[in-house]
């Protein structure tokens, strides 16, 4: 056990310091700015396994969040002329407070399965109605951020910048995911996942912690806006609040794993390498999403612990025959 | 230690309780049989939080807890074991186990070795790596317990641990269950297995149709006749007598 | 200006009544399938847009009318519904709710992209010969498209309500909705009831299909639009009740005729999201439900 969590640990360090040096052997910038978009939708995976894969509530409304904290500190910025490294952190208080907003509605009355799912999926739709419909977001003609490249203004000329921004969040996201699996609340999440109830019965605040969960996952979700607004310049509310992104949010996390620590990294970069590789030979719209489809299908179906579960120790299968 | 009075709760027009009172003293075996459907298992949801009374109130150490959440229920010392065993699916016994232990503390090392503690008390050492859903029944009712065990309880409830165990294993934890009582732990138990409420019992609640009909020693409820009329119908005083003298 | 909007209102009513009975057809399918199976069929607005293509396609190779067509998309959607339940959605969800949700999530984005692949992404209508007659009834002109919509809405409602209450196919449905262990015992097949359940639940969608194309249009995107719509009146009018997916449509689409009118387009899509969310929260089990 000891040699196995060594090993993980080395391998962690190796992969750290491997992509700390890629971009000064990939020369081709095209390359570091998917590895910079396979980073973030890892990033924004493991927002969502928090919540969807370690607590067991499945959203389908991860985007808020992302857009509630894309427009938190896109409005500090063209506003109030405050700069995104501050903003980022509204952007991350704004996606908590999302959290504990639409958290607090749907766990008070005891939403869970697919309600939850469901209601998720109605409140981003409220979101973007709104967004679209008020004045401090811009309405329907969105948010415009000016070009003015610099670590400053987070903002980078050289695709590598951004890379090294998602790579830093990445690190942190898994840090967060690796110290859920090593803690009480952590253990809690999983057990709420497993049996409310159970847990309930154990003295878990089942309450208290999915609350917690969608926080950060709402503070994750809610720094993922910051960078995509940073990078692309430019927010409206079909981006914002787009189901498209809550569904590949869940999608790189179910295809490489829930509930684990590398499951949303493996994910992200096995669909998005075989998005590219299909775009690659035919080029037409909605391909590439087909594929997805047919893999949460096929995962599903045939792999239900994700990639994942390929290279796991067989650990949990070993038990014997149940009788019950 | 516990107080109940006039527990209440109907379901749909059905009275699955009706105006209970009941009392367990501290360090006792406390007893609840009725037969099926009785309402055994709905007043220990009541109890620990898990089903609103209707009426009436349940009091633990002296303060009133009638409508408690179960974890804050939990975080006053009463923890319940549920006939339909809940196990958390997919982790391993060790890790069902810590769940209860986390109760008493954040640190993991700690957890880990208090659940491996308790593992050792019940007799699912062997077991540790398990995963949760391949256990036996036997194996499932014991993780019950050692949950429940786990989170330090002063109160333990404990329903049905013995339905579907072969005669060895209940020896087993019966053995067990007073391990813990003597180690300073209360515990009310539903039960069906005469032997056991016999054997373990130091005051016996009988509940019939949501009504409690009578409540003694064993032995004086053994020989009640209206428990004897409206639960253990014909004959069944002298199989009863049988198997305190069996148990004894 | 609220005087003008208020003396639209009768004209608003009727309209979202005609549309609600579109709506209806649509939850109907949806509520049938959740009533039986337990499951959300989230791939329910894919689905209804595989329909409508189906329609578009009948009308303009073989030049079917799309009422017609009824008697060919409603047969066709229920075998494709049996099949894709007996041989798919049954076989790869392992039996656990949340991963159905999932496989007809990942159902719905393989439809909607596939018909964006061979269909394009572009509006598609129809036009028919009769698409601007209308009935005058003084306050209001009601095209004959809405009209027979609406009626054979109704009709199909009550056909499936004749078959779920008096048929042996309907007792044997009803009796695996409510108990599914003794259905087995009795000796149902219950997977293939399932199967027949979830054809129906998509039949239903056939015929929304056809009666939907001739006034509406149809992209690979259209279904998004009835998704949330027909969640809504399936928990409004009670998971699982037939009458209530009934009296549930003609609420919304009254409710969204009007909020159109009063609060303009795009606030009045909030109207719907924001009832659904009120009625999740405050009365999951709808006006109908028992319980769930
Ligand atoms: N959630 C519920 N909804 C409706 N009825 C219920 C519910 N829970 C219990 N009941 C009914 O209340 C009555 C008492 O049930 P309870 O489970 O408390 O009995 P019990 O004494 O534990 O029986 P057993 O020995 O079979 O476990 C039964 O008639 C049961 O059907
Ligand atoms: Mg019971």
């Amino acid at each position: 056990m000891s040699l196995l969590k060594s090993r993980t640990g080395i391998l962690v360090m190796i992969g750290i310091i491997v992509s700390l040096f890629v971009p000064v052997f990939v020369a081709n910038k095209f390359y570091i700015d998917i590895l910079s978009l396979i980073l973030f939708s890892a990033f924004l995976g493991q927002s969502w396994n928090i919540l969807g894969g370690y607590a067991g509530q499945f959203s389908f409304g991860g985007v808020i969040f992302f857009g509630t904290g894309a427009y938190a500190s896109s409005i500090l910025l063209t506003t109030f002329g405050i700069d995104p490294w501050i903003g980022i952190f509204a952007a991350i208080a704004a996606g908590a407070l999302a959290g504990l907003f639409i958290g607090f509605i749907s766990f008070r009355y005891g939403l869970r399965g697919s309600y939850f799912a469901l209601i998720t999926l109605a409140f981003s739709e409220v979101f973007r109605v709104i967004a679209n419909s008020v004045e401090f977001t811009g309405g329907g003609v969105g948010i415009f951020i000016e070009h003015a490249p610099g670590i400053k203004n987070l903002q980078f000329t050289d695709p590598a910048g951004y890379y090294y921004m998602a790579l830093v969040m990445v690190i942190i996201s898994l840090a967060i995911a690796f110290w859920l699996e090593r803690s009480r609340f952590g253990a809690y999440l999983i057990a709420i996942r497993e049996n409310e109830d159970a847990a309930e019965a154990l003295g878990v605040n089942a309450f208290r912690c999915k609350i917690y969960a969608i926080m950060i996952t709402g503070a994750m979700g809610g720094a993922a806006g910051t960078f995509y607004a940073q990078k692309y310049l430019y927010i409206d509310p079909p981006i914002a609040y787009s189901i498209g992104m809550s569904v590949e949010m869940l999608l790189v996390t179910i295809v490489g794993g829930m509930g684990t620590v590398f499951g949303p990294l493996i994910g992200s970069f096995v669909l998005h390498t075989v998005n590219e590789v299909a775009r690659h030979f035919i080029d037409t719209p909605g391909l590439s999403l087909i594929v997805y489809g047919v893999i949460l299908v096929a995962i599903i179906g045939f792999l239900p612990n994700g990639l994942i579960g390929l290279f796991k120790s067989q650990k949990k299968q070993t038990g014997g025959k149940s009788d019950a | 230690m516990l107080e109940v009075k006039g527990l209440c709760k109907s379901f749909g027009g059905v009275a699955a309780v009706n105006t209970v009172d009941l009392s367990v003293d501290e360090g006792q075996i406390v007893s609840l049989i009725g037969p099926n459907g009785a309402g055994k298992t709905t007043t220990f949801a009541m109890v620990a939080g898990f089903v609103a009374p209707d009426a009436g109130s349940v009091t633990f150490e002296k303060q009133n807890i009638t409508g408690f959440k179960p974890h804050r229920i939990c975080d006053r010392g009463v923890v319940r074991t549920f006939q339909v065993t809940q196990p958390f699916a997919t982790l391993s016994t060790l890790e069902n186990i810590m769940v209860g232990a986390y109760h008493r503390t954040a640190n993991r090392q700690a957890a880990e070795e208090r659940a491996r503690a308790v593992a050792e008390q019940v007799g699912m050492k062997a077991l540790l790596d398990q995963a949760a859903e391949g256990l036996t029944v036997a194996g499932r009712k014991r993780l019950e317990l050692a949950r429940a065990l786990a989170t330090g309880p002063k109160l333990l409830l404990l329903d049905e641990v013995m339905a579907g165990l072969n005669p060895t294993e209940i020896d087993e934890i019966v053995t067990v269950i007073k391990g813990i009582r003597d180690s300073g732990v209360t515990i009310f138990l539903i039960e069906h297995v005469m032997k056991a409420v016999m054997n373990l019992s130091d005051f016996a609640y009988v509940l019939n149709d949501g009504v409690l009909i009578a409540a003694g020693t064993p032995t004086k409820i053994a020989s009640d006749s209206n428990v004897i009329e409206a639960y253990l119908g014909h004959g069944a005083a002298e199989r009863m007598t049988g198997e305190v003298a069996a148990g004894a | 200006m609220l005087a003008m909007n208020i003396s639209m209102m009768p004209a608003a009513v009727l309209n979202g009544l005609m549309f609600g009975a579109i709506y209806a057809l649509v939850a109907l399918g949806l509520t049938l399938i959740y009533g039986v199976l337990h499951i959300i069929n989230f791939a329910h607005g894919a689905m209804l847009m595989l329909a409508l293509y189906a329609t578009f396609y009948l009308f303009k190779f073989a030049g079917i009318d799309p009422y017609l067509a009824l008697i060919i998309v409603i047969p066709g959607s229920y075998i494709f519904g049996y099949a894709l339940y007996r041989w798919g959605i049954g076989k790869l969800s392992h039996g656990k709710d949340q991963n159905i949700l999932l496989i007809t999530l990942g159902l719905s984005i393989i439809f909607e992209n596939a018909a964006q692949f061979f269909f394009t992404a572009d509006q598609q209508t129809i036009s028919l010969s009769y698409s601007y007659d209308s009935f005058d009834l003084g306050f209001v002109y009601l095209s004959y498209p809405k009209v027979i919509s609406f009626v054979a809405s109704l009709v199909i409602c009550l056909m499936l309500w004749w078959l779920m209450a008096t048929t042996d196919l309907g007792k044997a449905i009803r009796a695996v909705a409510k108990e599914r262990q003794g259905a087995r015992l009795v000796g149902i097949n219950v997977e293939n009831i399932y199967a027949i359940t979830y054809g129906i639940g998509i039949a239903c969608l056939g015929a929304a299909g056809c009666l939907l194309l001739p006034s509406f249009y149809v992209d690979p995107y259209t279904g998004n639009i009835f998704v949330i719509v027909a969640f809504t009146i399936v928990v409004l009018g009670g998971m699982g009740s037939i009458v209530g997916a009934l009296v549930g449509g003609f609420i919304i689409g009254i409710t969204e005729s009007l909020g159109g009118l009063f609060l303009g387009e795009s606030l009045g899509q909030i109207g719907i999201s924001l009832i659904f969310i009120l009625i999740l929260v405050f009365r999951p089990t709808g006006l109908f439900g028992a319980k769930q």
